[in-house]
């Protein structure tokens, strides 16, 4: 029988005949260049067998046990991943859920272009809950900052509401945060998306309860367990294509909380900052006007495998202003129904 | 890279303690030792170290690594089970990191039950407590493979043998009543990092392994169980692409295609083997297994497949699919534990969801056996389970389900009970015998 994976380039996809438990071979020495650090934040390829096969599991679960789904697609790396995953979970079926992305209006263009590939390729539906229409009619106001990552949660509400979903995934992973590493794979949510800390179900075996009464939903979060090096490792084993601004290019920047801000319209430079033309990548892409990129020569998927095992700073701690503003931002923001 | 004598590089625990005894400052000494913890996180809690006035000079304090939330970090206490990631050469760590003190069966129990080891946490100077022994119940209840006990503080008793030799006597003996033969004893000092990634120089006497030395070799037991035991497929959903084909495929190419999507729970199945589909009993022949990737010639526990058979048979979600002789027959009743984790309490009588593999039924609590005294484990009887109680109860299913002992396989032997109303997760429960 003939496969093609629509996610993946042509290049290589797991082609291996019979079981995979130790089928590292030997992609693993050229994958495993390590740094200097004697512990690395590395993971081979049987764990990352162990994580998919989770994650299909988990996505295959609630699609089976909710009515009507739906995966939050940003065109950011962890959630095309979440999307690769589900299409391997129901190949040769089409993803049978629509995809939902919250556009908070500052979003990077080619992130855009390519969300809209993505969509198109696999056919699927895409529903998108725009910021800007709620700053437009008044019902969001923009903030001082002029962030918009905060103004995201009531059109993600409304967007969950209106498609009448009861069951959200999302691309979150535990290592991201500190409150999110308390959160389950499934989460409950009450009619206000609100995230309640300390009356979690127990989360037993692998044996999901995703039981709710009208009104609540569940966010599912099937790559709760990898880290960002096992996200990485991901795409490059399995060929899986991303925005160009993930890896190393030349930009306009200039120097702002300690990350380097590209100039747009939504991101420009005070008098003091002066621009320049440096060589970054993004490790995350979210709101344009509060993510950072870091400098880096990383142009391929192996070279930012390399750069990833060896750096020293966590993803949103390189490039997020939105979660310096205190030790408890991403949980504050959870509670009111964040991702 | 070379492979380790298990075969698997992702190896699963959990830490358990009572008040006071630094688990918190343990597991931030094991991440920040193995380097798992980055600049910016060592910063922020460098910085909150200092604002709230911890120790003197460079002293961090490593609970605030794990304690991340607002109400954690004000009252100084932990709420939920946290998950913390980190890795060696040798193998890729999940951590779930579960709080002593408040509802330390509930979470206990969630952060044990995909655990291959567990790791308890007990202050040098204060011995085996009455919740250290609670602790090694469940982990002998729930059949944790492996039980690691860290006798932390030993810096505090000046590294002094005899006070760890006296500790360790009493752990081995304590676990030797409950009936655990796999119990490693460790003196470490979790604030001075002793015996935690690597061997002190401070305990000459002790000639084991750090407790991460530890970690990295001890074998994943689930994975031998999951091999010797026979060929189980919880059947998740059916794979039918007609009219829904994934872009890019060839229509006339799938026109027939039907597989049944799973993760397999136990054994392994190759291309030709017959098959039994339960409860229903039909047999017929695997024609296919498909992963996205590649159509494989044998598959194996625990990956996520979809598997091609012969004959179009009455296969639905909830259905298992079994190869082999050693095959539970379907039944309605069966005897389990019960670890109980509502507030509400279950007594006979009780009307509850079984979760069961991919099945969810409803259930009848007809007797409770009475329940375990936790120091002991000896089973007394009780009208009812409390919240954080385990006893034992015979159920009654409305339908037969194939169930397995827990005995012979700890997921395939699992289920979870659900409020029938509500929804809420009442308790964890593992089969003893099929059987009323």
């Amino acid at each position: 029988m003939s496969i093609s994976l629509p996610t993946t380039t042509a290049g290589r996809v797991a082609s291996d005949e019979g079981a995979r438990v130790s089928s590292a071979g030997d992609e693993v020495s050229t994958r495993d260049d390590r740094s200097s650090r004697r512990y690395s934040t590395s993971s081979t390829a049987s764990a990352l067998d162990a994580l998919e096969n989770e994650a299909i599991h988990i996505i295959r679960e609630v699609v089976a046990e909710f009515e009507r789904p739906v995966m939050l697609f940003s065109g950011g790396k962890d959630s095309v991943v979440m999307l690769h995953l589900a299409a391997k979970a129901f190949w040769p079926a089409r993803i049978p859920f629509p995809v939902l992305h919250v556009d908070t209006g500052h979003n990077f263009p080619e992130v855009i272009a390519f969300r809209d590939a993505t969509v198109e390729r696999l056919g699927l539906r895409l529903e998108v809950a725009r910021v800007q229409d709620y700053i437009d009619d008044g019902r969001l106001a923009e903030r001082a900052d002029g962030t918009r990552n905060p103004l995201q949660t009531l059109p993600l509400l409304d967007g969950i509401q209106a498609g009448k979903h009861d069951a959200v995934f999302g691309g979150g992973r535990r290592d991201e945060d500190k409150a999110r590493a308390k959160e389950r794979i499934l989460s409950l949510r009450d009619e206000f998306g609100q995230w309640d800390p300390r009356n979690q179900r127990p989360e037993l075996w692998n044996l999901y309860n995703g039981r709710h009464t009208p009104g609540q939903h569940v966010r599912a979060f099937p790559i709760s367990n990898w880290a960002e090096l096992d996200v990485w490792r991901y795409i490059e084993r399995e060929g899986i294509r991303l925005p160009g601004l993930y890896y190393a290019h030349e930009r306009e920047v200039y120097r702002r909380d300690g990350m380097w801000r590209a100039v747009g319209p939504v991101s420009q430079p005070r008098l003091d900052e002066t621009v320049e033309r440096r060589l970054v990548r993004y490790r995350t892409v979210g709101d344009m006007s509060c993510t950072g990129a870091v400098e880096s020569d990383a142009v391929d998927v192996a070279a930012v495998v390399r750069e990833v095992a060896a750096s020293t700073i966590t993803e949103r701690g390189a490039t997020r202003a939105d979660d310096r503003i205190s030790e408890a931002g991403m949980e504050d923001r959870k509670k009111d129904g964040y991702f | 890279m070379a492979e380790h004598e298990s075969g698997s590089s992702l190896f699963r625990f959990a830490t358990a303690g009572s008040v006071d005894d630094g688990k918190s400052t343990l597991v931030g000494r094991l991440l920040h030792d193995s380097k798992a913890i980055l600049a910016d996180q060592l910063d922020a809690i460098t910085r909150a170290s200092a604002a709230r006035g911890f120790g003197g000079g460079d002293r961090i304090d490593f609970a605030l690594l794990t304690d991340g939330l607002r109400a954690e970090r004000e009252q100084g206490i932990t709420i939920d089970v946290a998950y913390r990631y980190f890795a060696t050469d040798r193998r890729s760590f999940i951590l779930a990191d579960c709080p002593g003190h408040v509802q330390y069966t509930r979470n206990m129990v969630t952060g044990a039950t995909t655990a291959d080891a567990v790791v308890v946490l007990i202050d040098v100077r204060k011995g085996v407590l009455e919740q250290t022994r609670r602790h090694l119940s469940v982990v002998q209840l729930l059949r944790v493979p492996h039980l690691i006990v860290a006798v932390n503080k030993v810096d505090l008793v000046d590294y002094d043998e005899d006070t760890f030799r006296g500790v360790e006597t009493q752990v081995l003996s304590v676990a030797a009543e409950l009936g655990i033969d796999d119990a490693r004893v460790i003196p470490v000092s979790a604030l001075e990092g002793d015996n935690v990634v690597e061997r002190s120089v401070r305990t000459p006497w002790y000639d084991g392994p750090a407790l991460l030395q530890l970690l990295e070799t001890l074998s994943v037991i689930d994975e031998a169980e999951d091999l010797l035991a026979p060929f189980r497929l919880p059947v998740q959903s059916v794979i039918r692409p007609q009219g829904a084909l994934a872009p890019g495929l060839d229509p006339d190419e799938f026109r027939d295609y039907r597989a049944y999507a799973g993760q397999v729970a136990s054994g392994s199945i190759r291309v030709g083997d017959t098959v039994t589909v339960l409860p229903g009993g039909a047999s017929t022949v695997v024609t296919g297994i498909d992963t996205a990737g590649a159509s494989l010639e044998r598959a194996i526990a625990p990956q996520s497949i979809a598997l091609r058979l012969a004959d179009d048979l009455d296969v639905a979600r909830g259905h298992v699919i079994v190869a082999g002789d050693r095959q539970p027959v379907p039944s309605q009743d069966l005897r389990a534990s019960l670890f109980w984790l509502d507030p509400r309490p279950v007594t006979a009588g009780t009307r509850v969801l079984v979760k069961y593999g991919t099945a969810t039924v409803q259930a009848v609590v007809r007797e409770l056996d009475g329940r375990h005294n936790l120091d002991t484990l000896a089973l007394e009887p009780a009208d009812r389970l409390e919240i954080n109680d385990i006893g034992q109860a015979q159920l009654r299913l409305a339908s037969a389900l194939p169930l397995q002992e827990y005995a012979v396989h700890r997921r395939s032997g699992a289920f979870v009970v659900i409020h029938p109303q509500d929804g809420a997760t009442l308790a964890a429960g593992t089969v003893i015998a099929a059987g009323a």
